[in-house]
């Protein structure tokens, strides 16, 4: 079994107060808090956090801590003879628990072989990134997981676990899945854990993502955002003939319905191909001889209104 | 060992929960979630009906509250404010996304 320095985790002092050890969890929890933090680490230090916390605030699980003795982190370590929660000659499987293991048996006074107490399994949260593709159509993702289970005698072993799930058509990015009874399994008749899953959407090369719209960027040429023009717009269905009215102004959003990402129960979002006007970064001589007589030929003032604004400003 | 078949459920508002379930799921008793929908952390779909019923995205709601609870040690009324905001951030970080997404690239 690896050790684990609970102390340097919370960083205090091994003869720190009770008190002291309150505090210091506080702050750091605060900041890793995975509900509160930022951090894309914070889950894990939090984690870890939390396991030196519940051993070292009660008094009992500290002292037996304190009996492991002092060891490297990371390194491995048998527990003394005779220590912690056995009874009888029940054993503890050492080998494949973690030091987290050890100490949830102090808990509740569950007893190994036996107690009577109805222990629900743990709940996981697992997060899956997909593709946009993938949510548009439906996909099945494989997890792994290794998890603690409490074996016939109680005991607690960590066990590889993996699933296959089928993720509907209808997920968008952030959306929570829940798989009833996957998680850890119950102990003494306590119902199963669940399994939660939340779905990640991968950035796309094309589309931007908002609930079960999608956004692109459509580049038209001047000349089509004025006399109008059919174009192809790619979907994630395929691609698809758009007509774009004469006088799309730049930043104009065409909706296409129903082109968006499905949603679990109703209708599909929509496609919204937000106009771009670009220019070409060169032109032949062609080009700039009908640009120039373009220039000369229009009327069209572009800055009217702000110089109308600037007029009236006080 | 082969990987086992799961099929998930939604927890969208399509999906309800009475009480007892969202108790049961979130690891709160049914006396702190009263209490939480006595500070409107959580609200059934008709308060005024009876017995209450719950969207799926309340068990989210919910298991977060417990997870808060546990970890700060906080009392129901800090847990329902505590829950209130980060559903707050939450609403803006969404509208965020959805602005950006709304917002021609620059570079393209």
């Amino acid at each position: 079994m690896k050790y684990k320095d609970y102390y340097s985790i919370l960083g205090v002092d091994r003869s720190a107060t009770t008190d002291a050890i309150k505090k210091a969890y506080r702050k750091l929890a605060h900041r890793y808090h995975p509900d509160v933090s930022e951090d894309p680490e914070g889950e894990e230090k939090f984690k870890a956090l939390a396991e030196a916390y519940e051993t070292l605030k009660n008094p009992e699980k500290r002292a037996a801590y304190d009996q492991l003795g002092r060891h490297q982190p990371g390194q491995d370590f048998q527990p003394p003879p005779g220590w912690g929660p056995q009874h009888g000659d029940s054993q503890f499987a050492f080998d494949d628990a973690d030091l987290a293991d050890l100490f949830a048996g102090f808990s509740g006074g569950r007893q190994p072989g036996g107690g009577a107490i109805r222990m629900p399994g743990q709940d996981y949260e697992v997060t899956a990134q997909i593709s946009l593709e993938q949510a548009y159509s439906g996909t099945e993702v494989e997890l792994n997981l290794t998890v603690p289970e409490h074996d016939a005698q109680g005991q607690l072993h960590r066990v590889p676990r993996s699933f296959k799930v089928r993720i509907p058509k209808g997920a968008t990015d952030g959306q929570r899945l829940r798989l009833a009874g996957r998680g850890g399994k119950g102990f003494n008749g306590g119902r199963d854990g669940d399994l939660y899953l939340q779905v990640k959407l991968q950035p796309h090369t094309v589309f931007r993502v908002s609930g079960h719209d999608l956004y692109l960027d459509l580049p038209l040429a001047p000349w089509e955002a004025v006399l109008g023009a059919t174009i192809d717009v790619p979907t994630l269905g395929g691609t698809v003939r758009l007509k774009v009215p004469p006088h799309t102004q730049a930043g104009q959003q065409l909706r296409l319905s129903g082109r968006g990402l499905p949603r679990p129960h109703g209708k599909e979002g929509d496609l919204f191909a937000i106009a771009q006007i670009v220019v070409p970064a060169t032109a032949t001589d062609v080009e700039r001889g009908l640009f120039e007589q373009l220039a000369k030929e229009s009327t069209f003032n572009p800055r009217a209104r702000l110089q109308q604004e600037m007029n009236h400003a006080p | 060992m082969p990987p086992e078949h799961a099929e998930p459920e939604w927890l969208t508002e399509d999906h309800a929960f009475s009480l007892a379930e969202l108790a049961e799921l979130s690891g709160l008793s049914e006396a702190e979630l009263r209490e939480l929908v006595d500070y409107g952390a959580v609200t059934p779909i008709d308060p005024e009906s009876s017995p209450w019923v719950f969207s799926g995205k309340c068990l989210l709601t919910v298991r977060t509250a417990c997870r808060l609870r546990i970890s700060f040690d906080l009392e129901p009324y800090g847990v329902a404010l505590m829950v209130t905001l980060l559903e707050r951030i939450q609403e803006l970080e969404t509208q965020l996304r959805a602005l950006r997404a709304q917002t021609p690239h620059a570079d393209r």
